[in-house]
């Protein structure tokens, strides 16, 4: 069992865990992810990892509540402990010193693309942090990101913090500034590293995208996170989950990941009228 | 192991009449998860037993990848004593409540059965099954003899059929065993991959427990390679045994295998058996209703996905397979469960293409019919496409269960660990040896995907190996003249 050490809610419907896993902790590298359980009988879900302490031996781990399992994630407080903290799997995101380094999050994607721009300012890269929300109120760790970024963008649909749009504008904004990233990385939901995806293509750099597709066991045996990149058939939990954005097959992608949306769906209603 | 005197002399008219195994009306399992087969009674299974001959040089141990007195426990079950037949399996054989269910008996012991020419070889795999469920009837499990601890640490990775093998030899002879599950719950294949009906996961359970009892120490959700890798294991224990079985499903590599609606076998029967899929919306593991549902493959996994599509209340569910009824590489008797369930085999078919809807969801897909040609390298006819013939069957969902790779895993984050060209891990058939210091290696990772039994054998010879190892102890194969086991292996 591991024992949950700190859940709250950061902005509105995003929670941050943290949870006791010295084994995982000691391991972890930017980019990986873990599978967790909330409870027994609970599906098997793969969350990124946004931070660690190796002397704790906690993760720090942020979920967007969108269905039953995350749901009761959610609803977990300090101190309870859950099953299921595997990993860390996939393989960790490829860090390479100097020269800038566009580091890219939204949504809950703020939270896992912090170690990614951490590690790459470690190494010596100019790095340009972009955080993109709805709104500003959406918006979180914005001082951890300026302390280890030469930049901090933020983007907002609403225009209530920095640019006003989607990340689709971050070319135009960057030719502004002067910025001239030679890699990209971009974290957050499928939607959003589809349309950064197509938009920086123009850039010409490798585009590295955190796939998060359906998983059941993250360890290569089920095959359900299978995506096409570049022709050819990826699994998401061993060879990804990062993988250059433009030879994504996004179109399939998506209509895999939304395969179980009427099923979800039915449990989260099931869910509210009997309390469970 | 020398007969009996006495039983020699007791000469009685062959009886050929094999006992049904008595199981579940078609019409009524069709519907329900229920283990289909549901075991002898005492009445059967003494009956069954004495119908053993007791041969004077008994050919049916020689079947037997991990050297069970076969006829040793027969008779115990014919004299009526059921504690001595359990003590007898389980001296050589930890897990006999599974190994009397899943393991292919007509192509192992009981074809090596005298009695076999006679179209009527005695039920083993029965009376295995009758001896462990007997036992766990009591309420009562009685524990081996057990070494005084050795002091030495052993790693069991993988806690499936090969794992459990390696863990309960070597717990018995008095080392430290750890054996290590990267899912929620242990057993491997047997718990995410054999179906409820063919093998109820309280049975599984039954013998996980068993190997704790001994002493063996579980530890799931570890992911070794990644939570650990191999070399920092090897600085706790003194020998690693690696049984991570075969993890990477294939696909057919056709176009069209993204679609919604196509499954890995894998994937289909872990969602159902691991994840407990068949209770949803009482579990949270959601699962698809499909109304015509096509299993691509004709081995074992084939067959356990297409009765589970049956159970799930699909309407149509057929096999395809490319060649025809006599290759099938199932177990008869799953085939003919199969059949009276209601599932339509195609033939000498081969899906060239499968073509979605604008949502991306499967709609139907394009076979060709093929005939058999010459023999290719496994000695069966080879399908060869016969031109012009394509087909169209609409279809709902597809699951591919056409075999699976060694799980590479644990090879990617172990460079040293020397791999051959299918992403097997190369260890000696004799003693289990990688190319690694102190790593051994057994069963579907080794070999790529095969049975059960198979990989108990691996465990088994690894086990004895790696006392050999850390005692300079050698140890020789219990009730058994000689070991047989590289034999054995060549002839299944």
């Amino acid at each position: 069992m591991f024992k949950v050490v700190k859940r709250e809610m950061i902005v509105p419907n995003i929670h941050v865990m943290e949870v006791r896993a010295p084994e995982v902790a000691e391991q972890v590298q930017p980019g990986q992810f873990v599978i967790v359980r909330s409870a027994e009988g609970s599906e098997r879900i793969p969350l990124s990892v946004a931070d660690w302490d190796r002397k704790a031996g906690t993760l720090t781990i942020v979920f967007m509540e969108v269905g039953v399992s995350t749901g009761a994630l959610a609803r977990l407080r300090a101190g309870a402990c859950i099953p299921t903290v595997a990993g860390p799997l996939g393989r960790p995101t490829t860090i390479s010193g100097g020269g800038q380094v566009l580091c890219v999050g939204g949504c809950y994607g703020i939270a896992s693309i912090l170690p990614i721009a951490r590690a790459f300012h470690e190494a010596g890269s100019d790095v340009t942090v972009v955080l993109e929300a709805r709104s500003l109120y959406l918006l979180f760790w914005q001082d951890r990101m300026r302390a280890l970024s030469k930049r901090l963008i933020t983007i907002t649909r609403d225009g209530s913090s920095g640019y006003r749009g989607h990340v689709t504008r971050l070319p135009e904004i960057l030719r502004e500034g002067g910025i001239a990233p030679a890699h990209v990385v971009v974290n957050g939901c499928t939607f959003l590293m589809a349309r950064a995806s197509s938009a920086f293509a123009q850039l010409g750099v490798p585009i590295m995208v955190s796939m998060n597709p359906i998983m059941i066991d993250g360890t290569g045996m089920c095959g359900v996170c299978r995506l096409t990149v570049a022709g050819k058939m990826k699994f998401a939990c061993v060879d990804g989950p990062d993988f250059d954005g433009r030879e994504v097959d996004w179109p399939e992608l998506l209509s895999r990941r939304k395969q179980y949306m009427d099923e979800e769906a039915f449990l989260c209603h099931r869910a509210s009228c009997t309390g469970v | 192991m020398t007969m009996d005197e006495k039983t020699k002399k007791t000469k009685k008219k062959l009886d050929l009449n094999r006992r049904a195994m008595p199981k579940q009306p078609a019409r009524i399992r069709r519907r329900n998860f229920d283990e289909v087969a549901l075991g002898y009674t005492a009445e059967h299974a003494i009956a069954e037993a004495s119908r053993c001959i007791m041969c004077k040089e008994p050919h049916c141990t020689e079947g037997c990848p991990v050297d069970i007195d076969i006829p040793g426990f027969i008779k115990c079950i014919a004299n009526g004593d059921f504690l001595g037949s359990i003590r007898i399996l389980k001296a050589t054989n930890c897990l006999p409540a599974m190994c009397g269910r899943v393991c292919p008996q007509e192509t192992q012991c009981e074809i090596k059965c005298v009695l076999a020419k006679k179209n009527a070889p005695i039920a083993i795999g029965r009376l295995e099954r009758f001896a462990a469920d007997w036992e766990a009837s009591q309420g009562r499990v009685e524990m081996p003899e057990m070494r005084p601890p050795s002091g030495k640490r052993i790693a069991a990775i993988g806690s499936g059929p090969a794992g459990i093998t390696v863990a309960g030899d070597l717990i018995k002879l008095g080392h430290q065993v750890t054996l290590f599950e990267a899912l929620h719950e242990p057993g491997g294949v047997l718990t995410y991959g054999i179906p409820e009906f063919r093998l109820p996961k309280r049975i599984v359970r039954r013998e996980m427990d068993y190997i704790r009892k001994l002493g063996v120490e579980v530890v799931t959700d570890y992911v070794v390679g990644k939570t650990k890798t191999v070399d920092q294991l090897l600085d706790k224990y003194d020998a690693l045994f690696l049984g991570t079985g075969a993890g990477l499903p294939w696909f057919m590599e056709i176009p069209g295998e993204n679609l919604c609606g196509v499954y890995s076998a894998n994937e289909y029967l872990t969602r159902m058996n691991l994840m407990r899929g068949f209770a949803y919306p009482k579990s949270s593991m959601p699962i698809k209703k499909h109304r015509r549902v096509a299993v691509i493959g004709g081995g074992n996994v084939a067959m356990d996905s297409a009765r589970t599509a049956v159970r799930l209340g699909a309407e149509e569910v057929y096999i395809i397979y490319r060649r025809s009824r006599q290759e099938l590489p199932a177990r008869i008797e799953e085939v003919e469960n199969a059949e009276e369930e209601g599932v339509v085999f195609q033939f000498l078919t081969l899906p060239v293409r499968l073509r979605g809807d604008a949502s991306g969801w499967l709609k139907e897909i394009e076979c060709l019919r093929m005939e058999l040609g010459e023999p290719d390298a496994s000695g069966r006819g080879k399908p060869v496409k016969i031109p012009n013939s394509e087909f169209i069957l609409p279809m709902d969902a597809v699951v591919v269960a056409i075999g699976n790779s060694p799980n590479p895993l644990i090879p990617n984050c172990t460079p040293d660990l020397k791999v051959g060209k299918n992403g097997n891990v190369v260890a000696d058939e004799k003693s289990g040896r990688t190319s690694k210091d102190r790593v051994w290696a057994g069963g579907d990772i080794v070999t790529g995907a095969a049975t059960v039994i198979l990989a108990m054998g691996a465990g088994r010879i690894a086990a004895r190996s790696i006392h050999e190892h850390l005692t300079g102890e050698k140890l020789v194969a219990p009730a058994q003249p000689e070991p047989l086991l590289g034999e054995t292996q060549s002839k299944t």
